[in-house]
């Protein structure tokens, strides 16, 4: 058989989901926060809300998700995107809110407004991209850099005598009663992925039934600033990062 | 029941990150050796007969620059 008999659209069985826009991504080679986009877009197509999502894009590499996934977005200054998220939820309750945002955005500069968004327990879902440093800004060490990780900042590697210890954000999270699901996935592999666009329709149901905060840390790659090949990046987090930040459900009290 | 696979790849978009070529499970894509107009090694079938359709390579590509087809045979 021919491939010009199998390449035909009645044999199509995946392409790029109407939701991702034209705009080629700014992204380097193999970066997981374009798979999380492509995560994002199928689940909001399959769930077939589009008119329904309001995200919050964070300051970081993932800046331009607006440009990228064909929903309505709001920018938020650097690490208020919970605060943001919070108050669109308010004037929109009917509406799935969620922010997407980096380790540094997230668990540096906006440490307590995610601590509060969660702590009342908003009926938003929050996307948490950790890679482990600041990408953006040329790989500085963030909250969740690995001990003896070596960064711009840390070029002898992090040391908890200095710096302290990785931040384990979805845990300390998890303690509070508003939040309902915390979990904890990654993009590396096929079947991860997967594992991770269910989490993700869980999140959103979460919301349809004004459950509370949902909470999905994706453990990823920065192979810029990790000075790695994306192969050589996945391969690297599976070894080092899964150990400190094991993928897994952290909580879950959906009751679904 | 015995499937083909086949895909499409769109090689001036393709970042050459090479997520793609671990992913699949029957070989059947490779790195090109030649580059593309953004200077990237693509990747293409190399061996086309192997594939199943599985969509594998297609799910991590993080650009989604990959269509997959299959028919049952
Ligand atoms: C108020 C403010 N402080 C600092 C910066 C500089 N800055 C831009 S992105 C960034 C960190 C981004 O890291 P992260 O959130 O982990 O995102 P990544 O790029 O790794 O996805 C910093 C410190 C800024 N833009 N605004
Ligand atoms: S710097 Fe890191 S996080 Fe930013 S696009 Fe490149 S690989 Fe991705
Ligand atoms: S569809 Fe599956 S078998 Fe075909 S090239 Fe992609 S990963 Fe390989
Ligand atoms: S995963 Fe996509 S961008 Fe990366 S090499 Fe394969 S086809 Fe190209
Ligand atoms: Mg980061």
């Amino acid at each position: 058989m021919d491939i010009t008999d199998i390449i035909k659209p009645e044999n199509k069985v995946y392409g790029k989901s109407r939701l991702l826009l034209d705009k080629v991504m700014h992204f380097c080679p193999g970066c997981s926060h374009g798979t999380i986009h492509k995560i994002i877009a199928e689940t909001i197509d399959e769930l077939d809300i589009q008119e329904q999502v309001i995200g919050i894009s964070p300051v970081g590499c993932a800046v331009l998700a607006y440009d990228y996934i064909d929903i309505d977005w709001q920018e938020a200054a650097h690490g208020r995107a919970p605060a943001l998220a919070t108050a669109i939820k308010r004037l929109y309750p009917d509406k799935y809110v969620f922010t997407y945002q980096g380790d540094g955005d997230l668990a540096s500069i906006g440490t307590g407004e995610i601590i509060h968004t969660c702590n009342r327990g908003d009926n938003v879902t929050i996307i948490f991209v950790n890679n482990a440093i600041y990408g953006m800004t040329g790989g500085q060490m963030a909250p969740t850099t690995l001990e003896g990780m070596k960064t711009a900042t840390t070029p002898k590697g992090r040391s908890y005598i200095s710096s302290g210890f990785p931040m384990k954000i979805t845990e300390m999270l998890a303690i509070l009663p508003g939040v309902v699901y915390a979990t904890r996935q990654s993009v590396d592999t096929p079947a991860a992925e997967r594992k991770a666009k269910k989490a993700v329709i869980k999140a959103f149901k979460c919301q349809k039934l004004k459950k509370g905060t949902s909470f999905i840390e994706f453990v990823s790659t920065c192979s810029s600033g990790w000075k790695m090949t994306p192969t050589e990046a996945n391969t690297w987090m599976r070894e080092n990062m899964f150990p400190v930040f094991p993928p897994g459900d952290v909580k879950d009290e959906t009751g679904f | 029941m015995a499937v083909r696979g086949a895909i499409e790849v769109e090689t001036e978009l393709c970042k050459g990150c090479g997520v793609c070529v671990v992913s699949c499970p029957s070989e059947t894509i490779a790195m090109s050796k030649q580059v593309n107009g953004k200077g990237y090694n693509y990747m293409y079938m190399a061996h086309p007969e192997k594939c199943t359709g599985c969509v594998n390579c297609a799910v991590v590509c993080p650009d989604t620059v990959i269509t997959v087809y299959r028919v049952k045979i």
